[in-house]
Parts: C-alpha cells; structure tokens; sequence
C-alpha cells in the first residue's frame, strides 16, 4: 500500500517506516483501546455493582426471603426485611402488559412501513419511527401522571389512575418505536427476490407478508421483542411516575405496583453509603443487571442465529 | 391436450392436467406494439409478436436489449418498481394483461423461472405446496400429490424425496434452480416464462432442465429468455431476435439459424459475430 503511494524518489529506502505505516500502528492502537474499553466499562460496573452488594449476600442476607418475601421494609426500626417478590412481580407485570400493548402495534407498524409502503413515505415514517424512540422517559412519565391517569380513572371510575395499566400502556407506547425499527430492518433484511418469487406465483400481498416474509424475518422479529422486553424492563423514571410506587402483589391491572428499578432509583439516595439497605439495592442491581444481561444475550443469539443460516 | 394432427408433431397425449379441446395453433399470447420504460430510459419499444399454444418460444439477444422488461411486462411484475412504465397492448387468453381485475388469478396462470434460483426459506415440501395452498387446496393427500408430480416433472424428486422437509434453501444452487421450476409449476400454469434459467446452473444440471422443458411443452406454452443462442436452437420452435429495445426479428427457429434471416444483425448475433 504504502509502495503503491509513495512518490517515485530516486534514492528511496525500500524498507523505511513511512508515515502510512505510523498512521496504521496509531489507528490500530487507538480502536484497541477503545474496544477494550467498552470490555472493561461493562466489567468494571459488574464488579461495583457486586462489591457493593457482596456485604449484604455474605451477612443478613435469606436467599428465601429476598427472592419469595413480598415484604419489602428496609427501613423498620425493629425488624427490617428484604423481599423483592412484590417488587420482582410489579416489574413483570408491567412489563408484561406492555408488551401485550407494543408487540401488536410494532409488528404492525414495522409490516406497514416495511412492505406497504414505499419510497419517500417509507423513509419518512422510519425516520418519524425512530424520532419517537428519543422521546424521554421522563415525558413519557408524564404523560402517564398528567393524561392516563385521569382518563383510566374516569373511563373505569377507580380511585387511582397509577398502576399496572397506566405504566404498561406507558411503557408499551415507550417500547413500541425502537421494536418497530428493529422488526422494519428485519423485514427489510428479507431480500426482494423472495417477494417476487412469491408474487410471481400469484400471492396477494398480505399472502407474500403472511407466508414468506414473516417467516423469513422471524428471527429478527423474535430480537425486536426481546429488546423491546429488555427496554421495559430496565425502564425507571416512567415507572416510577406512573405505577403509583407502591408495594404490592398486584392482582388487577389496576393495581399500583413498585418495579425494582424505580425502587433503586427512588431509595439510593435516601440510605447511608454502606448499611444493609443500601447494599440491599444494590444486591437487587445484580438482578436486574443478570435479568437484562440474560435477554440481551438471547436477543443477541437469536439475531446471530439468523446469520448463521443465510 | 394436444389436438391430434397438430404442427407441434407431439404424439404422445398430454396428461390430464392442460385445458381439453383446444386447437394446438391458437395463439396464447398477442403482443400489439409493446413499449416498456423505466423512468426516461426506454428499456423496450414497438414489440409485435404472437406466441402459439404448446410452442416453446425463445428470446435471444444481448444484455441490456430489453428481454427481461419484455417478460416483466407479460404478468405484470411491475409493482415493485414505479417507475415502470408499460405501453401498447399483451392480449393473454384474448384479454389485455392489464385489463385484469385480479392480478392474483393471472399470475397463478402465468409460471416464472427468474435467473438467480430462489429457494424460499420453507421446506422443499412447503416450497412446492405454497402455492396450491395459496388456491385454497387443503387436503393432506391433495397436496402431496402435487408436491410429488411437480418435483418429478423438474426431475429433483429423487434428489429429495427423503429429505422433503428439510429446509430448500440450503440446496445446491442446480437443485435450487430445480425447485424454482417445480414451484412454478405447482400452480399449473397456462404459461411458463423462463429467463435465463441456466445463468447458475451447471451443465449437466442445465441439458436436465432442457429434458424437462422439452417434456412440458406438451401441456403448456413456454417463452424461453436465454442468452444462449445454441440453447434457443435446441429448444425453441420459433424464435425472436432482440436488440436495444427492439425486436429485430421474428422466425422459425432452424431457418434463423440456417441463415434465413431478413435483417443481417440476426445473423450476425446467431454467428456470434457480436454480443
């Protein structure tokens, strides 16, 4: 390469380092560094996280309580216990419901964008798609405060708008945007020639949809949901804005519930640097981190899964 | 079936499976001053043809002469690219193409065999079923039926008879192009277009498609896109010469090829003087 672009000299060392050479070494190094970061960053956190915790698992901490207990009271003066069953079910149920309302509307949506439409409206409602996925949490939070609240109250007349419903709904309208552009670009990845082969045979378009395209992208489809599970899950502000933040195990929708992590959110800043409450939390950022960790995986997984065949 | 006495030469009867009672000379296929574009590009202009029942009709001519937008146009694979335009008239079973209500019901008339070997990603069963269960046949037995005529018909039943459900796109790109064929034929089409089937196809695999061609022509009409010219000889009762857009020339077969030519190009394209 460097040969290649040299200027003809005369006298020209042939074995000389050249400055495409030290340019090469430099860009080499620095993407190393970078990469090895990005490593070390996801490690490095693990390990805080599980320092921090580690003091609570080794000393008052009952696996059975702090997985099966619903109570939830760190604070008691006389008799403080740490079960996250409540906490544990409060996150599942809300990001259960959420999924029930976002994998419907993005599959969808990513089917409409993807093979409806075409051109210029394509881009403009990929673009719009991905405008929605930047909102902030805490406006979908508010959101959830200021509109679902008063309107669940009204339209199923309970006494309060904050529970399952309003934050599923908040958290499925959340979720739905970012799942939408992964399903988008799994249809897309499906190549035309299939659709025209199926077209060919006489297949209307929702057929080619229904019968090859879907199918051929259902890995991909199968990622969307999986990330759209991991953004529900890991979500904090709007939940903790629109759940009601109380412990319970809920029975209806229309139940407030409290999520790990808005529980986390809500309580760090409130414990003392290194008492059994605060390493209480952070024991429950371990779950969350190998919860999200586990779905990140299969959703990784799965997506190569789907390279690997083609 | 193919009325006896008939200038196809054909004496053994046709199965069952082609529409009785019809006159082997009617003409399937009405071409009337055919344009295509794409935009401002003129892919296609001024085409006049007719295509015979029971005839396998060949396209030869070099890259670029218009011979896939000719195809294109036939069935109406216009819809995914708008810029597309099509002008004159294609008179298919008497009526103009695009005079069709249901573009659905005359695709499943109309078989395609494209270049590149498309191997949906179902099983080869499900490949071959797709579109009979599109129609609306239900029935187990039914299916297997069809499934197992029309991968004897493309001469890979008894490459996958033992693995039917495994998945087709993992078959050689031979077997692929195979599949493609025996899918178009599920459908039972009036019409096979076939373009440049052989592009990625070996030679054995290719001189077994010919076979198969040759038996098909019995009970369906076939237009033949092939940018080799020894391949339109072998094949092909009549031929069209295309060159930029335009057809140059329209004639038997053996007499193009013996020389009887009215414009020089044609010759000089069969000689392989150029393209």
């Amino acid at each position: 390469m460097s040969r290649r672009h040299a200027p003809p000299r005369a006298e020209r060392k042939p074995d000389r380092r050249d400055l495409g050479w030290y340019v090469d070494k430099a860009v080499e190094v620095a993407v190393f560094v970078g990469g090895v970061s990005a490593i070390v960053f996801v490690v490095g956190i693990f390990v805080f996280i599980t320092r921090e915790g580690l003091g609570f698992v080794t000393g008052p901490f009952d696996f059975r309580q702090f997985f099966l207990s619903p109570r939830w009271r760190p604070t008691s003066e006389w008799n403080p216990t740490y079960g996250i069953l409540a906490l544990f079910a409060g996150t599942a149920s809300v990001t259960g419901l959420a999924m029930l309302v976002a994998v419907p509307f993005s599959i969808c949506a990513a089917v409409f964008i993807g093979e409806l439409t075409a051109g210029r409206t394509r881009e403009v409602l990929k673009v719009l798609v991905e405008f929605l996925a930047a909102i902030p949490s805490v406006v979908w939070g508010f959101i959830g405060l200021s509109i679902i609240n008063p309107l669940i109250i009204n339209v199923f007349d309970v006494a309060v708008g904050l529970n399952v419903l309003n934050s599923g709904v908040i958290l499925g309208l959340m979720a739905a945007p970012i799942m939408t552009s992964i399903a988008e670009d799994a249809f897309r990845a499906v190549p035309e020639t299939y659709r025209e082969a199926a077209e060919a045979m006489g297949a209307t378009r929702w057929q080619v949809t229904y019968k090859v395209v879907i199918p051929a992208a259902k890995n991909g489809l199968l990622a969307a949901v999986l990330l759209g599970i991991g953004r529900a899950f890991g979500e904090t502000m709007a939940v903790l804005m629109a759940s009601g933040h109380s412990i319970n195990l809920p029975t209806s929708v229309f139940d407030s519930v409290r999520a790990l992590t808005a529980t986390i959110a809500a309580e760090l800043g409130e414990t003392a640097v290194g008492s059994d409450h605060y390493r209480a939390l952070f024991t429950i950022g371990i779950v969350l981190f190998l919860i999200t960790f586990a779905i990140n995986l299969t959703a990784d997984l799965v997506i190569r899964g789907t390279r690997r065949k083609e | 079936m193919v009325t006896p006495g008939s200038d196809q030469g054909n004496t053994t009867p046709a199965p069952a499976i082609a529409e009785t009672g019809r006159p082997a000379t009617r003409i399937v296929l009405e071409v009337k001053d055919l344009g295509v574009s794409y935009g401002e590009h003129v892919a296609l202009s001024g085409v006049n043809l007719t295509v015979r029942e029971n005839e396998i009709f060949g396209i030869i001519g070099p890259a670029n002469s218009g011979k896939t937008s000719f195809l294109k146009s036939l069935n109406r694979m216009n819809m995914f690219n708008r810029s597309m335009r099509v002008t004159g008239e294609v008179l298919f079973a008497g009526r103009d193409v695009r005079r069709w209500r249901n573009v659905y019901a005359l695709r499943r008339r109309i078989g395609v065999v494209f270049p590149l070997p498309v191997g949906l990603p179902l099983s080869i069963y499900d490949n071959v079923a797709l579109a009979p269960k599109l129609a609306g046949v239900r029935k187990r037995q039914e299916l297997d039926a069809i499934v197992e005529r029309c991968l004897r018909r493309a001469a890979l039943w008894d490459e996958v008879k033992d693995r039917l459900h495994s998945l087709g796109s993992l078959l050689s790109g031979g077997q692929q192009q195979r599949l493609t064929i025996a899918r178009s034929l599920s459908q039972d089409p009036d019409l096979l277009l076939l373009d440049e089937f052989s592009i990625a196809v070996d030679p054995v695999t290719t001189m077994r498609i010919e076979d198969v061609l040759k038996e098909l022509r019995n009970e369906m009409t076939i237009i033949l896109v092939t940018n080799l010219v020894q391949q339109a000889r072998r094949l092909a009762e009549r031929t069209a010469f295309f060159l930029s857009g335009r057809c140059i020339e329209v004639g038997d077969t053996e007499a193009l090829f013996a020389g009887d030519v009215q414009d020089q190009r044609t010759h000089d394209y069969i000689t392989g003087r150029f393209g």
